[in-house]
């Protein structure tokens, strides 16, 4: 059986990280394991600017972020496995893993890293009614038609859902001389970050629809038209408010799932709100030994948070190979608060941090606000808002000295100035 | 000039294929679509029904009970995925319990095998996630599920391997009768048979009218469905119907051979015949009469909708039967089509001997058939397919775990795909929770590689389902 110190699953941006950050606390024998037949993951097909601001402190495409990572492993032994899928992890961290080159194989490693990305959801996730013609795609697809393999997949296109990835299609499709008619979505706030309403939407007179969705799709052969309604507070359509567009093409762009068929075959515990495992303050699961990090964990709209919290993963994991497992004195649990969908880790163990990153989302859109930090009735912190919405993660960190004060659970809320 | 030639190729056209390939004949299949399976028989509730349902005495309960006992043989043999895990109709007052009971008896008269009628409470022990409501249940052993458009193309292949000759996207549009059998007009020209089987499904009326007065009338009726996620399989272990009640035949919730949750069908009369769209009003009658089998069902998990077309009609039973010299009718098929079909076929042969036509069994023919799905294999089958054939080892469909061995396997298969959906009914590609979102590209690319069908050529699935419209500037340039 081949023997590794740290096995990665998935060669995205979160696995490369991790596997440097690995290394470079001095982990020699590390494998990257990717299904694609290039790393870089997502990235690769994203062509446009604007990865890498706070990483690089510079606009990069996707590929071209990637790229960084994967000339930085070069100078290093971290070996790669492409073309190869995990099919199954253990209990043991036993990773099976098939491939072309080299069939099926067995590995074992002292430390696995799930950094395995995530999914679109699809038209059957949001029973989107009608009939069953060729042109609906997600998103992500259309993406990867267009930029990766060089094919148009419409001319007059619909996108419902205000999603980054939507939002993104929505400037390349007009670049490429496609019409796009409407971005349609069903919340009364974008899911998207705002510099994409702006750069991607407005720039190109594409108007916005929200608190509407579709509620018909026709067409035999290919996409003719749809149906698009308002909707009301509890989301459901509202008779007599039907708009119809005579397109060819839908675009969804309503949502990512994390991908974690492997995470639950092993019974690792997790989180109904993120779909991602439950992770402490150094990414790792409830299973010793097995690091979480990226959109496995929960969706990230900049990828440059997913390189920090996967270095964190990717130092983890080797400190759990040199020093053994870690101390839970003291744990903490995170609980979501008012206004907060989820947080991220959802434990710390305060031994282990100097300072605890928390990522979270809330579930409306706040003008000024505060987020705030409570163990019991007592605020033991506070942070200041211009501004929150659901489509931007928010970050704050929990300094050591705070959290040994803390009881066992914390509370993250926000309330409204 | 043929022996017999078959209209349609669902699940009755492919079964009459299959039973005729085994005797000395020469036989055609003509099928208006790009490819077989495309009418009822990939969208319906995929369940073999015991036979309780039928009236006793009709040939529907004769062929539905002996369609049963065929389908067991006939999966194993031609490896074609099928669970007898047994159904319950559930009662839910004083009314339903006297239904059960008159189903029961109904089933003893059809000659169902192991009927039984147990309490809510032994309903619920079995099935935990039952309804409260529940006061007794039928249950029916010999009822089980199936993949149904795998059934027809199994089938057919082996109609294929036997010599029989399919013609695709080759529609009939017109019969005249010859002294020699028919003269049969289609979009690919003319083409002469002593007889005529009439499979045409929702379109049987339209075919029986081509040859005969007419003599009955299909009235198309649409039921929808919600398809969940693997992850919600489990919640039925049997195919759990409701009773039927004046307030209609109500939905079922079944496990699926592929390990997925079916919640469906609604029942709506429709316009169009071929209109397999679904409705928002349809698919809340599928959500709030599942309610009462199962109060805690939730659509989180949903990955699909789909809607089939029954070929209902004004009447009682099949219409099977000579209806012109040498001209028979497999028609007004509706539910339980499926479970009946190779029955149905079996008649089909007796007819046309009936008709004159001498069928001599072959003395060789094949009748099995095996696949390679490479998730159901143990570890070390999995490292020997691969050592055997290497693409096997690369995972195309992440969701399903279909490798590209499988999908260039299904692409060289005697009745080989055209589409990516082709694809999917064959290999099972993009059937999982990402519907093909990921794989859909991939699965193009290779059936370009392998059928040098140009991609922006690439058909979802009937002809017109293009899902390119051309190359981008960059690529142009
Ligand atoms: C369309 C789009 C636009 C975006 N735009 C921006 C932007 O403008 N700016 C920005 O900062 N961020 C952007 N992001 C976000 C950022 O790209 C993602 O957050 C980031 O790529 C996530 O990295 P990851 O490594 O977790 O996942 P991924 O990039 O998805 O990588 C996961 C990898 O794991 C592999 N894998 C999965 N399962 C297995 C298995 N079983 N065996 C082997 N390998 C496996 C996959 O093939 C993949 O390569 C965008 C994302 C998308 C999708
Ligand atoms: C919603 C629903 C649920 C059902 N559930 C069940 C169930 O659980 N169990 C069960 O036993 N049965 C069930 N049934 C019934 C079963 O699906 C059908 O009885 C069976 O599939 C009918 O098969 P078929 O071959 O007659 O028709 P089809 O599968 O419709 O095939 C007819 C074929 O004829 C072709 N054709 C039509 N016109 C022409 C022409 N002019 N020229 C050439 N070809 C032509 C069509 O393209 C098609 O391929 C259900 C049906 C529906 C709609």
């Amino acid at each position: 059986m081949n023997h590794y110190e740290l096995i990665v699953i998935g060669g995205g941006p979160a696995g490369l990280a991790a596997a440097l950050a690995a290394y470079e606390q001095g982990l020699r024998k590390i494998l990257i394991v990717e299904r694609d037949k290039e790393l870089g993951g997502i990235l690769n097909q994203c062509i446009h600017n604007g990865f890498g601001l706070h990483h690089f402190k510079e606009e990069l495409t996707g590929p071209e972020y990637a790229g960084r990572f994967v000339e930085m492993l070069k100078d290093t032994n971290v070996e790669v496995a492409l073309d190869t899928m995990v099919l199954e992890i253990t209990r043991e961290r036993e990773v099976h893993a098939v491939s072309v080159a080299k069939g099926y194989q067995v590995l074992k490693g002292d430390s696995v890293i799930l950094a395995m990305g995530c999914r679109e959801r699809t038209r059957g996730a949001i029973a989107i009614p009608g009939d069953r013609p060729a042109g609906v795609f997600t998103a992500g697809t259309a993406q990867r038609y267009l930029n990766m393999e060089g094919y148009m997949v419409g001319r007059r296109i619909v996108i419902l859902g205000s999603g980054d990835i939507g939002l993104i299609m929505a400037r390349r499709m007009t670049l490429e001389g496609a019409k796009v008619l409407a971005c349609v979505e069903v919340m009364p706030y974008s899911g998207g970050l705002n510099r994409n309403i702006v750069q991607c939407l407005q720039d190109y007179d594409i108007p916005l629809y929200l608190s509407h969705t579709i509620t018909d799709i026709r067409g035999k052969g290919r996409v003719e038209g749809v149906t698009v309604s308002q909707v009301d507070a509890r989301r459901n359509p509202i008779p007599g408010t039907e708009m119809h567009f005579d397109c060819d093409t839908v675009l969804l762009s309503v949502g990512l799932i994390p991908e974690n068929e492997l995470t639950r075959q092993a019974e690792i515990t997790m989180d109904p709100r993120t779909n991602g495992a439950v992770v402490y303050e150094n990414m790792e699961t409830a299973l010793p030994g097995v690091f979480a990090c990226g959109n496995v964990v929960h969706v990230h709209d900049l990828v440059d948070f997913v390189t920090a919290e996967s270095m964190r993963a990717g130092r983890a994991a080797a400190a759990y190979v040199q020093k053994g497992e870690a101390d839970d004195a003291g744990l903490i649990t995170l609980k979501n608060g008012d206004g907060v969908t989820y947080t991220v880790p959802q434990r710390i163990r305060p031994g282990n941090v100097e300072n605890a990153e928390v990522f979270f989302r809330v579930n409306r859109v706040c003008g000024a606000s505060e987020i705030r930090v409570m163990s019991g009735d007592t605020q033991i912190a506070k942070f200041k808002r211009a501004h929150l919405a659901p489509g931007e993660m928010e970050r704050i960190m929990l300094p050591k000295k705070l959290l040994e004060k803390a009881g066992s659970e914390l509370t993250v809320g926000i309330v409204e100035l | 000039m043929f022996d017999v030639a078959i209209i349609g190729c669902g699940v009755v056209g492919a079964a009459t294929a299959f039973m005729l390939s085994q005797r000395e004949c020469s036989v055609v299949v003509l099928e208006k679509e790009n490819d077989v399976a495309t009418g009822a028989t990939r969208a319906n509730s995929a369940i073999i029904h015991a036979g309780y349902d039928p009236e006793p005495g009709t040939k529907m309960a004769r062929l539905n009970v002996r369609g049963v006992e065929l389908a067991q043989k006939l999966c194993k043999e031609l490896d074609v995925p099928y669970i007898q895990n047994g159904s319950l109709v559930l009662a839910f007052d004083e009314t339903d319990d006297k239904t059960v009971e008159k189903l029961y008896h109904r089933g003893v008269e059809n000659g169902v095998p192991g009927l039984e009628i147990i309490s809510g409470d032994e309903a619920r022990k079995r099935e935990p996630n039952l309804s409260k409501q529940v006061t007794s249940a039928l249950w029916a052993p010999s009822a089980g599920i199936i993949n149904p458009w795998e059934y027809a193309l199994a089938m057919i292949e082996t109609a294929v391997r036997n010599g029989v000759e399919l013609r695709r996207e080759c529609a009939v549009t017109g019969l005249n009768k010859t002294d020699a059998g028919w003269s049969i007009e289609t979009t690919k020209g003319t083409v002469e048979a002593k007889y005529v089987v009439n499979a045409a499904g929702v379109h049987s009326e339209e075919i029986h009218n081509m040859a005969a007065e007419p003599a009955f009338k299909i009235i198309p009726n649409r039921g929808e469905y919600y398809l969940m996620d693997k992850s919600d399989g489990g919640r039925a272990n049997s195919v759990l119907f409701q009773c039927p009640s004046a307030a209609g035949k109500g939905v079922l919730i079944s496990p699926t051979v592929g390990g997925n949750l079916i919640v469906g069908p609604s029942a709506d009369n429709a316009e169009d015949g071929d209109c397999v769209g679904t409705t928002a009003a349809g698919l809340a009658s599928v959500r709030e009469k599942a309610m009462k089998t199962m109060p805690d069902l939730t659509y989180r998990g949903a990955i699909r909708n789909f809607a089939g077309m029954r070929a209902n009609s004004d009447q009682a039973d099949f219409f099977v039967q000579v209806s012109a010299p040498g001209f028979v009718d497999l028609a007004c098929i509706k539910s339980p089509g499926l479970s009946a079909a190779p029955a149905i076929a079996e008649e089909a042969v007796v007819l046309l001997e009936g008709e004159g036509l001498a069928l001599p069994a072959k003395a060789e023919c094949i009748t099995t058939r095996r696949r390679i799905i490479f998730n159901e294999l143990t570890q070390e089958e999995k490292a020997k397919v691969i050592a055997g054939n290497p693409l096997y080892g690369r995972v195309i469909c992440r969701c399903e775990t279909i490798t590209e061995g499988e999908i260039v396997h299904s692409l060289h298969c005697p009745v080989p795909p055209v589409s990516i959906d082709g694809v999917k009914r064959r290999a099972g590609a993009g059937l999982g929770r990402c519907q093909g979102g990921f794989c859909g590209p991939r699965v193009a690319e290779i059936i370009a590689r392998e059928l040098g069908i140009p991609m922006v050529d690439m058909l979802k699935d009937t002809a017109g389902t293009n899902i390119l419209i051309g190359e981008t500037k960059q690529k142009n340039k």
